[in-house]
C-alpha cells in the first residue's frame, strides 16, 4: 500500500533530481542528477507494488540510458562549457511559459476531477509469471514489434555513429 | 526444525521477541543486515590475506607472514594503514563527485546480499523478482566507476573509467543471458524457488544441481567468466592494471576511499559468487543425500569458499587480456554461446519426456554435443588462423 | 496514511513540466534528449499509478505498457545519442542553435 511517509522523500528526490538535471550548467552533473531522478522513480514504482517495472527501470534507465548519456556528453566535449557561454537558448521564457501552461492545465484538471478520489485495491500483485504469460499470450504482437524495434535501433545507432572512412577522391562540385 | 541448521533463524526470532510485535519485522530486517555486514566484512578481511598467501604459494613464495601467526593479522594492519593515510583530493577535482563515488559503489552492493539464500529459511528478503533485483543493483555500480574516473580530472583516470565501463557493459550481457536457462527451467525469478528446484536427489543420492547438467555446466562456466570480468579481476583487470595505466580510475584515491573501492570490488565478487552458488550449485543443498545432516549454511559456505578459491587460482594463472581481445571475447564468443546454451537448455527440457533405457546418457550426450560443437567452432573463429611454424634464423 | 492517487498524478505532471521546460530551453542536444526521457518517465508513472489504483489490478495492462515504454525509451535514447554524436562529428558542436541552417 502506498504510504505517505514513504512517498514524500521519493517524490522530493525525483523532482529535485529532474529540476537539477534541467538547470545545472555542468552537463555531467545534469546527467548524474537525472540518474538520481530515475532511481527515485524506481522507488516510486516499488511503492506501487510494480516490482518488475521498478527493477526494470533501474536496470534500463540507471544502468544503461544514464551511462549512454554520460558517454555522449564526454564524446561531444559538452562538459567544457565556457564560463561566459549561455546554457539556455536566447529566449528561455517561451519554453518556460509553455511548460508552465501545460502543467497548470494538467494540475487543474487533476485536482478538479471527481473520479480520481479512489482508494487503491487492497493488494495488487504483479508476479513475474503473470507478466510472462501475458507477454506471450495477449501482448505477443507488441513484444515482437519491440524486438524488431530494438534490433533496428541497435543496428541504426551503430551505423549512424560509425566513423566514415576517409574518402580518397575529392568531392565533385 | 533441525537445530543446528536453523540456529541463526532461531537466534533472530529470539532477539526480535524482546521487542513489541509491530516493530518485529523491522528488528528482524536490522538483524539480518547486521549479520550480513558482519559475516561478509569478516569474509572480506579473510579473503585479502588468503588471496595474498595463495597467490604467493602459487608463485613459489610465501605470502605476507610477518604480522601475526602465518600473517593472519595482516588485514588489521592493512585496515589501520588505510585509515590513517592522508586523504588527498586533487586540486582541480570535482569535489562532490570525488567524495560520492566510493559511496555510490559500495552501498548498492550491500543491497545485493539481501536476496541471497544463505541457508534454509535464511534469505533476508524473498522477492518475487529476486534475480532482476540483483542485476539491477549490479548495474547501478557502473555509474560510480564513471564518477570516480571523471571527477579525478586525470587522463589516466578517465581512460581507465571508460575501459572499465565498456568492459562492465560488455560482460553484463553474457552474465544475464547465462542465468536465463536456470530461470526457464526453474520457472521463477525468486532465488528461494530456484534453490528448491535443485533440491531433489537422483541416482544413488546425487543432487540435481544445475551444474550436473550440460547446459548448467556451460552456464556456470559462462557465468563465472562474466563474473570475473564484472568484478574487474584478473585476467580482466585492464581497468586497474598497474603496469598499464597506473591504477585507472583509482589513481587519485587514497586512504579510506581507496579502501572503500577495494571493499566494493570484493563485495561484488562475493555477491556474484553467492549468486553462482544459488543458481548453479544447488544453493544450500548438500551434494549427496546422505550428507544432508550437515547444516545448510555450512554447505553454502563450502561451495562459496571453493568458488572464491577458483577465482584466486585463475588470477594467479592467466595473463591479462588486452582491451580488444576482451571485448571480442565477450561479444563474439560469450554472447553467442549464451544464446546457444539457452537453446540447449530448452532441448534438455523437452527431452525430459524421453522414457527409454539409456535416456540419461543419451540426453547428456546430445545436449553436450549441441553446446560443445559451437564452442569449438566459435573458439576457432575467435582465435583466427594460427601463425605459421616459427623459423629460427640463428639457432641450430 | 495512504497516498491518494492525485499525489502521484501531480508528481507526474510536474515531472512532465520539468522535462518539457528543459527540452524547450536548453541549448545542448543531449539535455533536450534528457528532457524527453523525463517526459517518458512521467507518463510511465501515470500508467503505473492508474494500474495500482484501478478496480482490477489483476489485469496487468498498466505494468505491461510501462515495460514497453521503458524499452522504447531506451531504444530512442540510443538512436538520439548516436545522432548527436554524428552531428558533433559533422558540425563540431552539440549546441542546437549553431546547427540552425540546412546548408552543408
Amino acid at each position: 500500500m502506498p504510504n505517505e511517509l514513504a512517498f514524500l522523500p521519493c517524490a522530493v528526490v525525483t523532482l529535485a533530481g529532474a529540476v537539477a538535471a534541467m538547470m545545472l550548467r555542468n552537463l555531467v552533473h545534469c546527467a548524474l542528477c537525472a540518474a538520481g531522478a530515475f532511481a527515485g522513480l524506481a522507488a516510486l514504482y516499488l511503492q506501487l507494488d510494480a516490482q518488475f517495472a521498478g527493477f526494470a527501470q533501474l536496470l534500463v534507465y540507471v544502468g544503461a540510458v544514464a551511462i549512454l548519456i554520460v558517454f555522449t556528453i564526454i564524446l561531444t566535449r559538452g562538459a567544457d562549457l565556457r564560463p561566459g557561454a549561455a546554457a539556455t537558448s536566447p529566449a528561455p521564457w517561451v519554453g518556460l511559459l509553455a511548460a508552465g501552461l501545460v502543467v497548470a492545465c494538467l494540475i487543474g484538471c487533476l485536482v478538479s476531477s471527481p473520479s480520481l478520489n479512489r482508494l487503491p485495491a487492497a493488494t495488487a500483485d504483479a508476479p513475474v509469471k503473470s507478466i510472462g504469460e501475458q507477454l506471450m499470450n495477449q501482448y505477443v504482437m507488441p513484444l515482437e514489434a519491440i524486438g524488431l524495434l530494438l534490433t533496428a535501433a541497435l543496428l541504426g545507432a551503430v551505423v549512424i555513429a560509425l566513423r566514415e572512412p576517409p574518402k580518397s577522391e575529392p568531392p565533385t562540385r | 526444525m533441525n537445530g543446528l541448521d536453523q540456529v541463526f533463524v532461531w537466534l533472530g526470532h529470539w532477539l526480535a521477541s524482546w521487542f513489541p510485535v509491530p516493530a518485529q519485522p523491522l528488528v528482524l530486517a536490522v538483524l539480518a543486515m547486521a549479520g550480513i555486514i558482519t559475516v561478509f566484512g569478516t569474509c572480506f578481511a579473510l579473503t585479502t590475506i588468503v588471496e595474498r598467501k595463495t597467490l604467493g604459494r602459487m608463485q613459489n613464495r610465501y605470502g605476507p607472514n610477518r604480522v601475526g601467526p602465518c600473517g593472519l593479522l595482516q588485514p588489521i594492519a592493512d585496515a589501520v594503514k588505510m585509515l590513517i593515510k592522508e586523504d588527498i583530493v586533487p586540486f582541480s577535482a570535482d569535489k562532490t563527485l570525488h567524495y560520492l563515488a566510493p559511496l555510490v559503489l559500495t552501498v548498492p552492493i550491500w543491497l545485493a546480499f539481501a536476496v541471497l539464500p544463505f541457508g534454509r529459511n535464511m534469505s533476508a528478503v524473498d522477492l518475487n523478482a529476486g534475480i532482476l533485483f540483483f542485476f539491477a543493483i549490479g548495474s547501478a555500480s557502473e555509474l560510480a566507476v564513471f564518477m570516480a574516473g571523471w571527477s579525478s580530472q586525470n587522463k589516466y583516470s578517465l581512460v581507465g573509467a571508460m575501459r572499465a565501463i565498456a568492459q562492465m557493459i560488455s560482460y553484463e550481457v553474457p552474465l544475464v543471458l547465462s542465468t536465463v536457462p536456470v530461470l526457464m527451467l526453474a520457472g521463477s525469478l525468486s532465488l528461494n524457488d530456484i534453490v528448491a528446484a535443485q533440491g531433489t536427489f537422483t541416482y544413488g543420492g546425487l543432487a540435481r544441481w544445475n551444474a550436473f547438467t550440460p547446459w548448467g555446466l556451460a552456464g556456470l562456466l559462462l557465468f563465472l567468466i562474466a563474473a570475473t570480468a564484472e568484478s574487474n579481476r584478473s585476467p580482466f583487470d585492464l581497468p586497474e592494471g598497474e603496469s598499464e595505466i597506473i591504477a585507472g580510475y583509482l589513481t587519485e584515491y587514497s586512504g579510506f576511499k581507496y579502501a572503500l573501492f577495494f571493499l566494493g570490488e570484493y563485495l561484488g565478487l562475493f555477491a556474484v559468487t553467492g549468486l553462482a552458488v544459488t543458481l548453479f550449485l544447488g544453493g544450500w543443498h548438500a551434494p549427496f543425500q546422505w550428507l544432508e545432516w550437515a547444516p545448510s549454511w555450512f554447505w553454502f559456505g563450502v561451495k562459496f569458499g571453493a568458488l572464491i578459491f577458483l577465482f584466486i587460482w585463475v588470477r594467479a594463472t592467466l595473463p591479462r587480456l588486452r582491451l580488444d581481445q576482451l571485448l571480442n571475447f565477450s561479444w563474439r564468443f560469450l554472447v553467442p554461446l549464451s544464446l546457444i546454451n539457452l537453446l540447449v537448455a530448452a532441448v534438455w527440457w523437452r527431452t525430459g519426456a524421453w522414457k527409454f533405457a539409456a535416456e540419461a546418457p543419451a540426453r547428456w550426450l546430445l545436449c553436450a554435443a549441441l553446446i560443445a560443437l559451437p564452442f569449438h567452432w566459435l573458439g576457432r573463429a575467435l582465435r583466427g588462423p594460427l601463425p605459421p611454424p616459427r623459423k629460427y634464423t640463428y639457432a641450430e | 496514511m495512504t497516498t491518494p492517487l492525485v499525489h502521484y498524478l501531480i508528481l507526474a505532471a510536474l515531472l512532465f513540466g520539468v522535462g518539457l521546460a528543459g527540452a524547450l530551453t536548453r541549448r545542448n542536444a543531449v539535455l533536450v534528449l534528457l528532457g524527453v526521457e523525463l517526459m517518458l518517465n512521467a507518463a510511465n508513472l501515470n500508467f503505473i499509478a492508474f494500474w495500482r489504483f484501478g478496480p482490477h489490478p489483476e489485469n496487468l495492462t498498466g505494468v505491461m505498457v510501462a515495460l514497453f515504454v521503458i524499452a522504447i525509451g531506451a531504444a530512442e535514447a540510443a538512436i538520439g545519442l548516436a545522432l548527436v554524436i554524428a552531428l558533433y562529428r559533422h558540425c563540431r558542436t552539440a549546441q542546437l542553435d549553431r546547427v540552425a541552417s540546412l546548408k552543408g
